[in-house]
């Protein structure tokens, strides 16, 4: 898949492109790791909108595909590291499904910056600020998505 | 569609000072649904609260959004709020202006975008909220029985605060005594009270409570269940000894053939094969350590089977379960000492036998340790002249030990050399320091009176120890001074860290309780949930939750039992309604969904089916028990027929908030 230099600097109205993710973090580890950055007063890249799931295991290939479909540039998943679930097993299974997801999404031509699963435990704030940043790299280089994106 | 109020909180200037509050309440207005919006300075207070209550009332709202704080912090309080309006609790959805924006993007060259992005967070919460459906708890019954696991000073005192509340406690310890470390302290800083002294008659208290079980020398090895109603197994070491035989007359242990280094003493003294811990063990009764019993290496002596006067020996004893129900759990594990001998080859990776540990020298100096109280060199049993200590060994040394503080062994060191100083007359104490912390009540004070008393502080780390004739040599720096300073030592005693106990790890997989990143047990939230786990009915006592002295511990297991008596003293318990629902219309029986719950919450059941013109058919769907299911969803993505749905997270909604970030 080929970049357009264009699309990577401007939008139609002339502003400089920001990436837009969607971001699902379990209640337990990972979106408390985003409270904690928050209360650390961790800076991080404002490009990221979170959703509260109960656990990592609750999100259905099919959200991360509707969002690249309603046009987010990436979507990240993340949930408690394998062994710490709050669930006691959840996880495991977000790491099943979601690794065959990717690699199907890669069959179909995605990037693989483009869709990203990390653990991201209750204590890591500066992990999950690190994970948005890398990704938000990464996207800026790759430009929009436009493989699915209706809009 | 239904009538949607939007309150966009400033938390004072904390979303306030970065974001545009009356702008996004004004953008949140044309949100479909959105029939009112408005911004107050603290949503979450009193007058805050009245504005949703009075706006529920006036433009007659169904569902409520509040765009502020964490979920994790003030969705229950708002949950509240709503029940008061009159409104189902679960019409109610919170966006994260403060922790996701305002705290992380202060910028002033991103404000833009920090606006935009609050706005969006806003649309999702309204857009998750349209589609909210009203829950309703459920009640189950509770089991009046509290597991307390450990028994150190906090799994002690947790479980007689308990019991005198008048419910049942089942206490485990895996030694073969309770009283954990604190009964092998010598006295306590600051008032230099006899430790045993203090807890010792708590010991015996246990023992003879009547609410109380005690379970020494077991282990818990399973926990399933939910808060209110957990089930247990127990696993009972043999002893070897039958207690409800023996009397504890102490012949066998006195004559026991075989001689082990001590672990209660921290090999500075030694034991049998057979043996209580210390004299004043809970329970007073032998267990033998089958892995030295020369019965068992070599196949012949049983001399404490002959010379037991109740026939208590019983060598084929095996180890036996215990399956218990108990509504909560209270985990008091405790704390280890930092491994210092495998990291710090300055103090001689522990070959030299006179550099010993805090803990150690408190066995020694202790009146009923191996050496009756007598301060001594290990090496030659001389009493040592020149004593060094040696703080933060392991703790605060990010990098071979601990990034934190172990909070107690600046006390306990001051402890020490007051008592090197008061009975070792002539004496020289040296302690070669970082900072002190003396934070507690009559701290200070006491250390000042220990510096005053003649022990030198030395501000610097100490670079190697080494053996020269009988002394050891100890150099280091005083960065004071900024000098090279050496000390011929005859004692050196290292303040090692405190880590969480051996074991902590399987605890918390075995519970479900998440550990912090060095392995303590996260407490609900680090100020206003100090007792309580994100596991509903398990807390949390004493240092398994980070190091702690003695009053801390104690207050914080009193604090976890209080917690306790508020849940197991209520008839019933409202379970969470957001749990998984099947609808068997699309349900095929296929029970993918069966393996994948981690509770067993979902079992098939036959169900008759009725359609217009046809006769009744039997067929089996899967169906979910509300009581077992916790709610984490994994099988609504399991279910090929996606007849499985979470309720509070459905799919409708997780699409609806997808689509409304994504605009």
């Amino acid at each position: 898949m080929s970049v357009n230099e264009s699309d990577v600097v401007t939008t139609a109205e002339g502003a400089a492109w920001e990436p837009k993710i969607v971001a699902f973090l379990c209640n337990w580890c990972s979106y408390a790791g985003a409270d904690l950055a928050g209360v650390s007063r961790i800076k991080y890249p404002a490009n990221v909108r979170i959703i509260r799931v109960p656990c990592s295991s609750r999100v259905n290939p099919q959200f991360v595909f509707r969002a690249f479909e309603r046009g987010a540039d990436g979507v990240l998943v993340a949930g408690c590291h394998p062994g710490d679930c709050h669930y006691v097993t959840g996880n495991y299974y977000t790491r099943r499904r979601l690794t065959l997801f990717k690699r199907l999404l890669e069959y179909v031509g995605f990037e693989p910056e483009r869709f990203i699963v990390r653990w991201v435990s209750a204590s890591e704030g500066q992990r999950f600020a690190e994970t948005v940043k890398e990704m938000v790299d990464g996207l800026k280089h790759l430009g929009p998505q436009k493989r699915v994106s209706r809009v | 569609m239904p009538r949607i109020g939007v309150f966009v909180c400033w938390c004072g200037s904390n979303i306030g000072g970065v974001l545009d509050c009356p702008a996004i309440a004004q953008e949140a207005a044309s949100f479909p649904g959105v029939v009112y919006s408005t911004e107050y300075k603290y949503v979450c207070s009193d007058p805050g609260q009245k504005l949703i209550v009075d706006a529920v009332k006036e433009h007659r709202l169904e569902r409520v959004v509040v765009a502020s704080c964490s979920p994790r912090l003030h969705e229950e309080t708002f949950r509240q709020v709503l029940r008061r309006s009159g409104l189902n609790p679960y019409f109610f959805e919170m966006a994260n202006l403060r922790e996701h924006c305002s705290w992380v993007h202060p910028d002033t060259t991103v404000r833009e975008q920090a606006q935009r992005k609050a706005v969006d967070l806003v649309r999702r919460a309204v857009a998750k909220a349209a589609r909210l459906e009203p829950l309703f708890p459920g009640k189950i019954p509770v089991v009046r029985r509290c597991l307390v696991i450990g028994g150190g000073i906090a799994g002690i005192q947790t479980a007689l605060d308990v019991a005198d509340a008048g419910l049942e406690v089942l206490l485990v310890e895996r030694e073969p005594t309770i009283g954990g470390n604190m009964v092998k302290l010598d006295k306590t800083f600051p008032t230099l009270d006899c430790s045993a002294c203090i807890s010792t008659p708590k010991m015996v208290a246990v023992a003879q409570h009547p609410n109380i079980r005690l379970y020494t020398y077991a282990q818990v090895e399973e926990v399933t269940g939910y808060i209110g109603n957990f089930k247990a197994r127990i696993r009972q070491k043999a002893r070897y000894v039958d207690h409800s035989k023996c009397n504890g007359c102490g012949t066998c242990w006195t004559r026991c053939p075989v001689t082990v280094p001590d672990d209660f003493n921290l090999g500075l003294g030694e034991r049998g094969a057979i043996y209580i811990p210390f004299p004043q063990a809970v329970p007073n009764k032998p267990v033998i350590d089958l892995e030295h019993c020369r019965r068992s290496t070599r196949g012949k002596c049983g001399a404490c089977a002959k010379l037991c006067p109740t026939g208590a020996i019983d060598y084929e004893q095996k180890d036996e379960f215990v399956d218990v129900e108990v509504g909560a759990i209270i985990v008091a594990t405790g704390y280890g000492l930092f491994p210092w001998e495998k990291v710090y080859g300055e103090y001689g990776y522990g070959r030299f036998r006179d550099v010993i540990t805090g803990l150690m020298f408190e066995r020694m100096v202790n009146a009923s340790g191996p050496t009756g109280g007598k301060i001594q060199r290990p090496s030659s049993g001389k009493e040592p002249k020149t004593v060094v200590f040696i703080q933060c060994v392991g703790s605060r040394d990010e990098a071979r030990g601990k990034e934190y503080c172990s909070r107690f062994c600046c006390m306990y060191t001051a402890k020490h050399a007051h008592q090197i100083l008061e009975k070792i007359p002539g004496s020289e104490v040296y302690v070669f320091y970082i900072d002190v912390r003396t934070f507690g009540k009559g701290y200070e004070e006491f250390y000042r009176r220990v510096r005053d008393e003649g022990a030198v502080y030395i501000r610097g780390r100490v670079s190697k120890v080494y053996q020269d004739g009988s002394k050891l040599i100890v150099r280091g720096a005083d960065t004071l001074l900024g000098e090279q300073v050496e000390i011929a030592a005859d004692m050196v005693v290292l303040a090692t860290g405190a880590v969480p106990a051996a074991g902590a790890a399987d605890v918390a997989r075995m519970i479900g309780i998440p550990q912090d990143k060095d392995g303590f047990f996260q407490e609900a939230h680090p100020k206003l949930r100090p007792v309580e786990t994100h596991t509903g009915g398990v807390y949390l006592a004493g240092t398994c939750q980070g190091p702690k002295d003695i009053p801390d511990t104690v207050s914080q297991a009193s604090g976890a039992a209080a917690k306790v008596c508020g849940l197991l003293l209520r008839d019933e318990l409202e379970t969470n309604p957001l749990v998984s629902k099947v609808n068997e219309a699309l349900c095929t029986g296929c029970l993918a969904c069966q393996p994948v719950c981690p509770y067993r919450a979902i079992q098939p059941v036959t169900i008759t089916e009725r359609l217009p013109g046809q006769p009744p058919r039997e067929r089996v769907v899967a169906r979910v028990n509300e009581g077992l299911c916790q709610g984490c969803g994994a099988c609504t993505v399991a279910c090929r027929a996606g007849a499985i749905d979470l309720k509070g997270f459905t799919n409708k909604q997780l699409i609806a908030e997808v689509d409304a970030l994504c605009l």
